[in-house]
């Protein structure tokens, strides 16, 4: 938020008109390859971090009622 | 901030005495079956070997149960005992047998660390920052202690996922019992909950069919902009698919008492902790258990601001029709695109609603003064300036809104394995994903992966929150209790939210010094009093105003 703080809240209307990009919503074709890039490298290193065994570890997680 | 001057705090924004309560999901993958209360048990005596560690004397105490209401109901009357649920007895101290701490606990430690002077298991802390850590049925629960404003809260209990992390390291360290896992989240996928709360100090003068009436419709469509995001539907997660909130297939009823059972969207209970006639504690059991900061910020802060409005009697005039229902479509359309039924046929979405309710709160805001960026009471703005441009992200630029709103963080992580793998939502993989995106420790927790890599916004920096697990809030009471607990651990022999209790050595008898007024012992009224005495007894005796050592 720091840097922001003089911009006044927006009410929607002049939200959409001041403040949102012209961009689609979906990465455009060249920034889709780096941002793909970084999700691979993401999943790379969250594989080595996942629990082996998904199936038996889900399975056993099991709780008594709370809240 | 000024807002430890008693009288209250800057009205019509997002300032207000709140807290969060967070029971932590628990499992020991290498001791399947192990009894959930005796592993809860074991956190909290772990907390208490690290904080004994830290702090010479002790920094945990005893709760003390005399103020506890569970049964009373916002709604004007009280539950008979014989009526209500086992869990909702809370008013009663837990009790461990014998059989049961032997199984939990080597004899040697329990004699060496695990017993209290009286010969009981230690259940249940109060800790120097002025929260509360205990064993809540069958899990470790942080209370955080009560601020003033929606960063703090994000400060505060982040420094309750610290704990528990702690507790967990010195638990992985002891080589004679099993490793114990804790999980942010709220449900086993297997028809189990179990609660995030939130608390907020309202005027007891506001009649609670308003509060009813005025935030039925924000909770049924709140989640979009905190909701934590969960694979599988129905309570026991048996329907494939992904939705917004962790909670919402809970919840059975529109209004209740109940927090295990038939849980409403509005909780009823009312256990002030605070001088009854003035103030009544509002108990907000529908949010989802955040990680992320931003979300958590915004529940806390636009939750805040709405209390507002309903205060000033102009929250808007919505009504949903079937909310409980409405409730739990939000949840299962993450494209954001369905369209609630209102009671006067309108037809809107949930981001319409939530629009609705924002301009309506910056309104507000704007006229008492408290939302101006300089001259107004340095929160409020920035609760509607992040409300403001999260929800316009929702609808024109999701992939903006993962670095913050949590459910799509997640559901962006968990598309990157469908496409990758070619999951679909049945698979054990993202089940697994799901699950531990809530570890809490950094190097297993999926959100701590994003948090490192800067894909998670961070609105609280890492040494503040590190600093929250030791220091109390200084604008409210917590700042006493806290102190209170620190300096004096080994003379206080229990503490509550609004008392703490002495047993100083000479006297003869218990003092018990009230602490009703949630904004009174801050650190700007009792500070002085802190720094002019190391030791209990002439402290009380100044604060009590008795002559000295009487």
């Amino acid at each position: 938020m720091a840097g922001q703080e003089q911009q006044q809240p927006q009410s929607r209307d002049t939200e959409v008109d001041e403040d949102v990009p012209a961009a689609p919503p979906a990465p455009a074709e060249g920034q889709a390859s780096a941002a793909t890039q970084g999700v691979d490298d993401l999943l790379d290193e969250i594989d080595g971090v996942l629990e082996s065994n998904a199936e038996e570890f889900v399975r056993a997680f099991v709780q008594k009622g709370g809240q | 901030m000024t807002a430890g001057v008693p009288g209250g705090l800057p009205a019509g924004g997002a300032m207000r005495v709140m807290g969060s309560e967070t029971e932590y999901g628990i499992h020991a993958p290498s001791a399947p079956g192990a009894n959930a209360t005796m592993m809860s048990a074991r956190v909290i005596q772990a907390y208490a070997q690290v904080t004994r560690q830290r702090a010479a004397g002790g920094a945990e105490t005893r709760w003390d149960y005399t103020d506890e209401e569970p049964l009373h109901d916002a709604r004007g009357w009280t539950l008979e005992r014989s009526r209500a649920e086992p869990e909702q007895l809370t008013d009663q101290p837990p009790v461990l047998d014998a059989e049961a701490v032997a199984l939990a606990y080597g004899r040697q430690e329990l004699e060496a660390d695990g017993e209290d002077e009286s010969g009981t298991l230690l259940m249940n802390m109060v800790l120097g920052n002025g929260a509360r850590l205990y064993v809540d049925h069958a899990h470790p629960e942080y209370s955080s202690p009560e601020v003033t404003n929606p960063r703090d809260a994000v400060a505060w209990d982040a420094a309750g996922d610290l704990v528990a992390l702690a507790a967990v390291r010195r638990l992985a360290a002891d080589p004679d019992l099993p490793p114990i896992n804790l999980y942010k989240n709220n449900t086993d996928n297997k028809s189990v909950s179990y609660g995030s709360h939130e608390n907020y100090l309202m005027p007891r003068s506001v009649p609670f069919g308003d509060i009813v009436r005025g935030l039925t419709p924000f909770f049924v469509t709140r989640q979009v902009i905190c909701g934590a995001g969960r694979v599988g539907m129905k309570q026991d997660g048996s329907r494939p698919g992904y939705q917004i909130s962790q909670r919402a297939d809970f919840f059975e009823t529109e209004v209740g008492l109940e927090t295990t059972i038939r849980r409403p969207i509005i909780n009823t209970r009312d256990e002030p902790h605070a001088t009854a006639d003035k103030y009544r504690r509002l108990h907000v059991i529908i949010g989802d258990a955040n990680l992320s900061q931003a979300s958590n910020y915004l529940k806390f802060g636009s939750t805040a601001m709405v209390l507002s409005l309903i205060e000033a009697g102009l929250a808007p005039k919505i009504e949903v029709h079937e909310p409980v229902a409405a409730l739990q479509a939000v949840s299962h359309d993450t494209t954001l695109t369905a369209t609630l039924r209102l009671l006067d046929g309108r037809r809107i979405t949930a981001l319409d609603l939530q629009w609705i309710y924002f301009e309506a709160a910056a309104k507000h805001a704007q006229d008492t003064g408290v939302a101006d960026a300089v001259d107004g009471d340095g929160h409020t703005h920035g609760v509607l300036e992040r409300w403001s441009a999260t929800l316009t992200q929702l609808g024109s630029d999701r992939a903006a809104a993962a670095s913050s709103v949590e459910w799509l963080a997640k559901l962006s992580l968990l598309d990157g394995y469908r496409e990758r793998d070619g999951l679909d939502w049945g698979h054990a993989r993202l089940g697994l994903v799901d699950l531990q995106w809530a570890d809490i420790r950094p190097e297993k927790g999926l959100y701590y992966r994003l948090l490192a890599r800067d894909r998670m916004q961070r609105l609280v920096d890492d040494a503040a929150i590190q600093r929250a697990v030791t220091e109390p809030p200084s604008d409210t009471r917590a700042f006493f209790r806290g102190r209170c607990v620190s300096r004096f651990g080994a003379d206080v022999v229990g503490a509550s939210w609004d008392s703490v209790i002495f047993d100083v050595p000479g006297r003869g008898r218990l003092q018990r010094v009230p602490t009703r007024e949630p904004l009174r012992g801050t650190e700007a009224l009792t500070g002085g009093l802190f720094a002019r005495h190391r030791e209990a007894g002439p402290f009380l005796s100044e604060l009590l105003g008795l002559p000295p050592g009487s």
